[in-house]
């Protein structure tokens, strides 16, 4: 099996993709990413300043990674495309994280617009990853359009609930042709462990390495369960034994009729 | 319609439920995790002030996971003093004899610029309420001229109707501040006896037209001061839940304007209802236990001391180095301020602040591109 994860153009060594929201400063930021091995970061547009003008600038603190620019903010398909060709010229790639919420409370991703914007950026050249409900159906439906990976949630974002779509992750990954990577909700190494033990080939995580009281241990931590549930699903997982073995078995008297 | 809502309630009911809320009450409500209006007052309550340590453990851990450490900066922008209204605790009232004074082109760039020279990309335009000089062509004139210097674009003047906020919106307006002042109908029409504002009604309907327009985010508000806080803060908190179930696509903010003494014209004019900063704190962490992702803003109104050690309770969003007077950055900076300025200290000092608390402040949370 091959150990590296392609997507599009670009291939992985690392499956734990990482965001760069909600550190307490920029250098414990750059710390903790470079602590996870990260190999794709994805930062919010809203957030990058063009001009420079601040000393703690965020892009100047990312270490050497493919950045995936994400349209966090936008509500529609119209916005999320005019902001992803504002992405590509400021950040200078062609990859995009789309997220279209248009619920800014619990930023639950709309599968309609999702769909349309998707369908519209892989015209433009974009190489879309996008975020979506554990939805099965929508799924297909993107892989259809031409999306390089898709990304189901886990749980509501910044939750750290773990895995409570776990059902329709089984579906997607079972049926998926375009890598899928588990986003949101991931609150523990041991949920990214499990996300990569059922098959995803990549986990993105966020809130739990930021608001960690120690970011970069906490990096490592996930770093290495990514790394476990990766191997231990390539190893092939023994099932769990779901029947008894009976005292008395209901079969047994066939044995004393022969 | 938020009326329907608010008409349920009688103020003296909701009074008297606070005040006879028992500990019991309180242990109940700071024990849950999805926390009812009935959750919100009793933790608003006398009855949870020896519960306040454990509300501010709380409220830090529930604004980190959903925030992060990081405060957004923010900067007013006082196009224009002028009003027509009587407001008995403002210094640009109709009746407070000053110099009155509405920014040209020319000086709104000046101010514009010397906002982003402090580090500012996102900027509160305020003015005071007269149609004539500052109706809603000058501030759809002046949204017009700053929009290419700033990523993000609020406002805080007079209620408007519905066409008038598609048009600002369309212009690029993102977010509106419209505070109630206080949800208490005969107290609000004594602080508010003259021009358009003494419609209570009007102003109550005002969140509601801002979320029919479809505002990226709107912030709500009592002025801390002129009636009961505890009855006025938990109506603003009806109306954000009245708010958040009905126009669920916009976000929501909420101010703690505590009103200071003013300088009047001949006499220093103090307020009813005071409040302490225990109990500032104690509505700060409430609101945040009740929702979980609302912003909650500290303006310069409050002191260096409380306002850095607020930075890790709950709060989301801070001014720093305001001027509430127009021209005060550049233009003007000696006349006269609509409120007095407690922390008078830079964004590159409050900016140290917060980086000593190990917070990151957030100069740019928005894009244009972002209609």
């Amino acid at each position: 099996m091959n150990p590296s994860l392609t997507i599009a153009d670009k291939t992985f060594t690392s499956r734990l993709f990482t965001g760069t929201g909600k550190f307490g400063s920029s250098s414990l930021m750059q710390e903790a990413l470079h602590a996870s091995g990260t190999e794709l970061i994805t930062v919010a547009l809203k957030r990058v300043d063009a001009t420079h003008t601040q000393e703690d600038d965020l892009l100047s603190h990312l270490p050497t990674a493919h950045l995936l620019p994400n349209t966090s903010g936008v509500r529609t398909a119209r916005e999320a495309v005019f902001a992803a060709q504002m992405a590509r010229e400021a950040l200078e790639t062609h990859w995009l994280k789309l997220e279209i919420h248009p619920d800014p409370r619990y930023l639950l991703p709309d599968p309609i617009e999702t769909l349309k914007a998707a369908e519209e950026l892989v015209k433009l050249g974009f190489v879309v990853l996008p975020y979506i409900h554990a939805d099965p159906v929508l799924c297909k439906r993107l892989e259809e359009v031409g999306v390089a990976a898709v990304m189901p949630l886990g749980a509501p974002i910044g939750t750290n609930k773990g895995l409570r779509t776990l059902d329709f992750l089984e579906i997607i990954i079972e049926q998926s042709t375009v890598p899928v990577v588990v986003d949101a909700g991931l609150g523990a190494p041991s949920h990214a462990a499990a996300a990569m033990e059922l098959g995803a080939d990549a986990v993105l995580v966020n809130t739990a390495i930021a608001v960690s009281s120690d970011p970069v241990r906490m990096a490592q931590a996930f770093k290495r369960a990514v790394e476990a549930g990766r191997m231990a699903y390539e190893a092939q997982l023994a099932q769990p034994i779901t029947w008894a073995q009976a005292s008395s078995p209901l079969t047994a008297f066939l044995d004393e009729l022969s | 319609m938020f009326k329907d809502w608010f008409d349920r309630y009688a103020w003296d009911t909701v009074v008297g439920d606070i005040q006879e809320t028992t500990p019991q009450r309180v242990e109940q409500a700071l024990e849950t995790s999805k926390r009812s209006l009935d959750d919100f007052k009793a933790l608003i309550s006398p009855a949870a002030l020896p519960y306040l340590e454990p509300m501010a453990q709380q409220s830090r851990q529930l604004t980190q996971r959903r925030f992060g450490k990081t405060i957004q900066m923010y900067a007013p922008l006082y196009l224009s003093n002028e009003c027509q209204n009587i407001c008995t605790y403002c210094a640009f009232s109709l009746d407070n004899k000053i110099r009155r004074k509405t920014l040209t082109d020319e000086e709104i760039l000046i101010e514009a610029q010397a906002i982003k020279k402090l580090g500012y990309d996102h900027v509160l335009l305020v003015t005071g309420e007269a149609n004539q000089t500052v109706g809603v062509e000058y501030i759809q004139h002046a949204i017009r001229l700053i929009r290419p210097l700033f990523a993000h674009i609020s406002m805080e003047v007079q209620p408007l109707d519905l066409p008038e906020y598609k048009t600002l919106i369309t212009e690029g307006l993102h977010t509106v501040l419209v505070y109630q002042e206080t949800y208490h109908e005969e107290t609000y029409k004594t602080h508010h006896p003259k021009g358009k504002k003494s419609n209570f009604r009007y102003r109550l309907d005002t969140p509601d037209r801002l979320g029919k327009a479809n505002i990226h985010k709107m912030g709500l508000g009592a002025l801390l001061g002129l009636e009961d806080w505890r009855a006025d803060s938990f109506f603003t908190a009806l109306h954000l839940q009245y708010l958040q179930k009905t126009y669920w696509q916009s976000k929501y903010s909420i101010s703690f304007p505590r009103l200071r003494p003013i300088q009047l014209t001949d006499e220093v004019h103090r307020f009813k209802s005071c409040m302490s900063d225990r109990e500032l704190v104690q509505l700060i962490c409430a609101y945040r236990l009740f929702n979980e992702d609302v912003e909650l803003s500290l303006s310069t109104r409050e002191t260096p001391r409380f306002r850095d050690h607020l930075i890790q309770l709950g709060i989301t969003s801070m001014s720093a180095g305001s001027k509430t007077n127009p021209g005060g950055y550049a233009v003007e900076p000696e006349s006269l301020e609509q409120f007095e300025i407690s922390d008078e200290r830079t964004p590159a000092q409050i900016s140290s602040v917060i980086r000593n608390q190990g917070y990151v402040p957030v100069w740019k949370d928005w894009d244009p591109s972002f209609v």
